[in-house]
């Protein structure tokens, strides 16, 4: 799938979240809400947008994508 | 002419509970206070003779047919009009009384000669009940001396003319006894007011808006007086090609949210026409002119009947049989599974099947396909609905039925249109507002709704696109500030640190109205005034539709209001509550049945072990536990290559998906395509495999109504093609090698009981002693549910949400200096397929586009002239309408017709939670243009061809 697109994703979602609460707190939920809600190929395709250092992502929206590459790690270990 | 399987008692129903009693020719009755005497009777099994009188309509007491006697009382009482007292004593026949209503029944005969044979009222027509009734024949009147002076050509208030302009039905004068039923059926029931009575005395006659052909008056098509009329002066053009029908079934009509009750009345499997049923309890006994006249699309020539396949999307389609057809698409989806893996197929459940066959397809993708790739188009629609209400009240669906209006006090509409999209509901509305209720609209348009001659909405917020959130801030400002706050309700129902996080949130001068005038362009004061109306009458509701849930902030307006509603205590009862007016008949049903890709049936996460479990134990097989593709993540992932084949029933996401170039492109790159439909619609085009659907008309089943509302869909005539569209699911199911195996739908509703626990106590046989039931429905409501969140919200504790307003990436620019917004018409419904292939096109034959004087003129358009749209996305063509419905800034269209190609110009902006696209606000410019554009002359002459023409021809009576 398109980078951008997905980023763009985390990014509606974390401007979501990020205003009610502090930033720790919003990339949880965010995070929460991506597995909740995203198959499972297009989480691991933003990890490795992530990983691959995309510029894009609002800082909440790194947050959780750190989240879901920290349960990614844990699930694959 | 009402059904013919309706049993008329006359007079409505009193809600009185206190109970009279009386005395009906020597035998004791009882009836509730406040009930007339000829309904009385009725209830009684004594049917008093009547003309002007019929139960959905006030007695109005005119014909002077249904006298009584009654000890104590003078003369002769007309028991339409009289109501009943404890004690009262009535005689219903004498001779006294046979000769007064022979004298009157041969008043009538005289001005409307019993000529029955070939009538299309023959032997349904009241004029002809009462003149058998009574022994009359013809009317002494007409006969030599005794004859009055006739009425001339003349005298006539109105030329005595047959009206054939409506394509459905017919007036003619020279039926009509002037009972003026047809009147007010027009002010009760449909709220429109177009008919009056004019002239005089035995001149008088019934006239549509200032005499004019009905097609072109302020009527609206919805048949409600021609359902009310006793005789054959105004009916249904049907009925004079179509045998007389001999059987009415019971079912639901196919097209919107609303779910009207139907009676399909039918001879020799066909039906020879529909009358709205006086008994449906969400229509009350009304329909409009989709659902009560635009069914022939059923029978069109265009309907697909074979199955046919192809190998690639050049090769011709051939056609072939049920087996091989079904065969090759398990065939292909099992190679690409093997090659791409198991979750490079998915499939797409409809809002137009039923909820035995939604229900079908989510089980066949996550038991035969073994994934959760299942979506329906609620996801272009109100999956944020489904988002927001769960989050805050626990359950995804409106809390209310829609009778409850009658006790709002203040209505708030946002971003809905009912008088077009959700017409019967409208009409109840209109009753609510006729009796008081106050209206407030929130819309960038102006709506019928704001100031017709009938109905003038308090205060009209009208908003620049895209600022929903920002105006329900400012609302729930005025209340958090002003006192508003239901602080019991509040303490007692809901999570006090989620409202104590909203009220300091909302309380910021960012969100004052003040502070938001310049991004909703309303004014702080009127915005003021609207939330202090809301929040301090004993009764608010909020109604709302698309133009609250297709923005890049759906969802957040959607928590919003559900915040709105809990802070001042409005929901849990009659009169208030959070009601979503959904667009298809079965979206509420298609999103309880589990077509989302995260949820099994019931809304319960994929994720949940022990909701898995049950399903596993029923289906045998393993789930899968993860969340899987939405519609837009399936174009996407078709376009990167890991998503390969698609089983679609019943829906056009060619044309009703954002950004058709994206859409065109995914599509394109599936290897294999399966739809299902009754048409070759426009995602067929790309298919590789086409199975040809049935009608409502052709199945057993249940819709689900935006009020949660069950109702039956029954089966009138044989499926075309030969299979029901859940008999071919099944037949897929079983070639994949995941056996499926029902006799009958009911069989899949026993099963969806077995496994969601609000339908726990829903079977065919409660529904056809009910007649509908409203979910949930189980052991602790067995004859279902009216009001939710009564006691207790479904979730517990209400949450509140904050909702910061984040404009849209959609802003005006000097490229694009306008906001597109889109809506609907009455006549047409959701992308045509259905009513363009109906005489409904008379009223809407293309979509225009709504454009402000002043914008028009700096650009040089008048009305009329074709303009080119451009967004970001696409260009298209349309001819303007320039008007002052639409603000400046703001331009407005429908997208009813393939060639207007909204959603060419529409962007991939979504919903942030739900990825619900943001149909609703687009920047676009305008200019002046010579033509459409050469695609779009071809889809006009492609549609041209078949479709009838816009000249109905008068029918012959
Ligand atoms: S058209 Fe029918 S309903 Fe209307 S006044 Fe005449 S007879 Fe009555
Ligand atoms: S069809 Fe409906 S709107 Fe038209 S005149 Fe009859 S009742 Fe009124
Ligand atoms: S389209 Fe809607 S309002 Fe019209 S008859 Fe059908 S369900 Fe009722
Ligand atoms: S039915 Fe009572 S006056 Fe006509």
């Amino acid at each position: 799938m398109h980078a951008d697109t997905l980023v763009r994703m985390v990014n509606d979602i974390s401007e979501f979240f990020a205003p009610a609460n502090p930033e720790a707190e919003a990339a949880v939920e965010v995070a929460g809400h991506i597995t909740r809600s995203w198959d499972p190929r297009m989480r691991r395709q933003i990890v490795e947008i992530w990983q691959a250092g995309h510029a894009d992502f609002s800082p909440v929206g790194r947050a959780a994508v750190e989240i879901l590459a920290a349960a990614a790690a844990r699930k694959a270990g | 002419m009402y059904s013919i399987d309706h049993t008329d008692l006359g007079t409505p129903p009193s809600t009185s509970s206190t109970m009279v009693n009386i005395e009906l020719d020597g035998r004791p009755f009882a009836v509730p206070d406040g009930t007339s005497v000829m309904r009385a009777a009725a209830l009684a099994g004594i049917s008093i003779p009547k003309l002007c009188a019929t139960d959905s309509l006030k007695s109005f007491g005119s014909c002077r047919l249904c006298l009584v006697e009654i000890d104590g009382r003078k003369g002769y009482p007309a028991s339409c009009t009289t109501l009943v007292a404890d004690g009262m004593k009535v005689r219903t026949e004498s001779p006294k009384l046979t000769q007064l209503r022979k004298g009157v029944v041969e008043l009538y005969v005289s001005e409307h000669p019993l000529e029955c044979d070939g009538c299309p009222a023959d032997k349904h027509c009241e004029l002809q009940d009462m003149a058998q009734l009574h022994g009359v024949t013809g009317s002494p009147y007409l006969a030599g001396d005794a004859c009055p002076p006739r009425v001339t050509a003349e005298s006539r208030a109105v030329a005595f003319e047959p009206d054939h302009s409506n394509p459905y039905f017919n007036f003619n004068p020279e039926l009509c006894i002037v009972c003026s039923r047809c009147v007010r059926a027009c002010d009760e029931t449909q709220g429109t007011l177009a008919l009056t009575i004019q002239g005089r005395g035995l001149a008088s006659q019934v006239a549509a808006s200032a005499a004019e052909p009905f097609v072109e008056s302020e009527c609206v098509s919805c048949g409600a007086c021609v359902e009310a009329c006793p005789t054959a002066a105004l009916s249904e053009k049907s009925l004079l090609t179509a045998p007389a029908p001999v059987q009415a079934v019971t079912t639901t009509c196919a097209y919107c949210g609303v779910g009207c009750s139907l009676k399909a009345e039918v001879a020799d499997g066909k039906v020879a026409r529909m009358v709205p049923n006086r008994a449906g309890h969400a229509n009350q006994g009304h329909a409009c002119v989709k659902g009560r006249f635009a069914y022939g699309y059923a029978t069109h020539a265009d309907r697909i009947t074979t199955p046919m396949i192809r190998a690639t999307l050049s090769d011709p389609w051939r056609e072939v049989g049920w087996d091989e057809a079904i065969g090759h698409a398990a065939r292909e989806f099992k190679r690409i599974q093997a090659k791409y893996g198991k979750g490079a197929v998915g499939g797409i459940t409809s809002s137009r099947c039923t909820n035995e066959e939604t229900f079908l397809v989510q089980k066949l993708i996550r038991a035969a396909f073994g994934n959760n790739n299942v979506d329906t188009c609620a996801r272009v629609c109100h999956s944020p609905t489904g988002y927001g209400l769960k989050q805050t009240l626990g359950e995804s669906a409106g809390t209310q039925a829609f009778t409850s209006v009658m006790k709002s006090d203040v209505v708030i509409l946002m971003g809905a249109n009912p008088t077009e999209g959700h017409p019967v509901f409208a009409s109840q509305l209109k009753r609510a507002l006729r009796a008081g209720t106050k209206l407030i609209v929130i819309d960038p348009r102006k709506i019928a709704l704001v100031d017709s001659p009938h109905v003038v909405a308090a205060h009209h917020l009208q908003l620049r696109p895209g600022t929903n959130v920002a105006m329900i801030n400012a609302l729930a400002h005025v209340v958090v500030t002003e006192g508003l706050v239901r602080e019991d309700f509040v303490a007692a129902r809901c999570e006090m640190p989620s409202f104590d996080k909203w009220r300091a949130f909302v309380a910021d001068k960012r969100n004052s109205p003040e502070a938001m005038e310049a991004v909703t362009g309303v004014a702080a004061d009127v915005v003021r005034a609207a939330a202090r109306l809301y929040a301090s009458v004993p009764n608010g509701a909020i109604y709302y539709g698309l133009g609250v849930t297709e923005h890049s902030q759906g969802s957040t307006t959607v928590l919003g209001i559900a915040n709105l509603a809990m802070a001042t205590g409005n929901v849990g009862r009659e009169g208030v509550g959070v009601n979503p007016l959904r667009g298809q008949n079965n979206v509420q049903g298609s999103c309880d049945m589990g077509s989302f890709p995260h949820e099994l049936p019931g809304y319960r996460h994929v994720s949940d072990p022990v909701v898995r479990a049950t399903f596993e134990k029923a289906w045998g097989v393993t789930l899968d536990n993860e969340a899987g593709l939405r519609i837009p993540n399936m174009f996407e992932a078709a376009l990167d290559g890991s998503f390969r084949g698609m089983y679609i029933q019943g829906e056009d996401l060619a044309q009703s998906d954002p950004n058709t170039q994206h859409v065109v492109a995914a599509l394109t790159a599936l290897e294999c395509l399966v739809v299902q439909d009754i048409f070759m619609c426009e995602t067929a085009k790309f298919a590789h495999v086409l199975l040809p659907g049935s009608s409502f008309l052709e199945k057993d089943g249940t819709f689900t109504n935006a009020e949660r509302r069950i109702s039956r869909v029954r089966k009138v005539m044989e499926p075309l093609p030969g299979l029901a569209d859940w008999e071919v699911t099944m037949r897929l199911a079983n070639a994949l090698g995941y056996p499926m195996h029902y006799d009958h739908p009911s069989q899949i509703m026993d099963e969806i009981a077995s496994l969601m626990p609000t339908f726990t106590g829903v079977s065919y046989e409660k529904l056809d002693r009910l007649g509908s039931i409203q979910w949930p429905c189980n052991d602790e409501a067995p004859e279902g549910t009216p009001t939710m969140h009564i006691d207790a919200f479904v979730r517990g504790k209400g949450k509140f949400f904050v909702t910061e307003y984040v404009a849209t990436r959609e802003r005006s620019t000097s490229r694009f200096p306008l906001l597109l917004t889109t809506g609907r018409v009455l006549s047409q419904y959701n992308v045509g397929a259905q009513t363009r292939r109906t005489s409904n096109n008379v009223w809407h034959s293309e979509d225009r586009v709504e454009i402000h004087p002043h914008d028009a003129e700096t650009r040089g358009i008048a009305d009329g002239d074709w303009i080119g749209i451009t967004s970001r996305a696409g260009e298209t063509v349309l001819r303007a309408t320039v008007t002052d419905k639409v603000q400046p800034g703001v331009i407005y269209t429908t997208f009813h017709f393939p060639e207007s190609g909204a959603n060419v110009v529409t962007t991939d902006n979504s919903d942030w939670a739900t990825n619900c696209p943001e149909y609703k606000v687009t920047a676009v410019e305008v200019v002046k243009v010579d033509k459409p554009l050469d695609w779009q002359i071809r889809f006009r002459q492609n549609r041209e061809t078949r479709l009838p023409s816009r000249h109905t021809t008068p029918a012959a009576v």
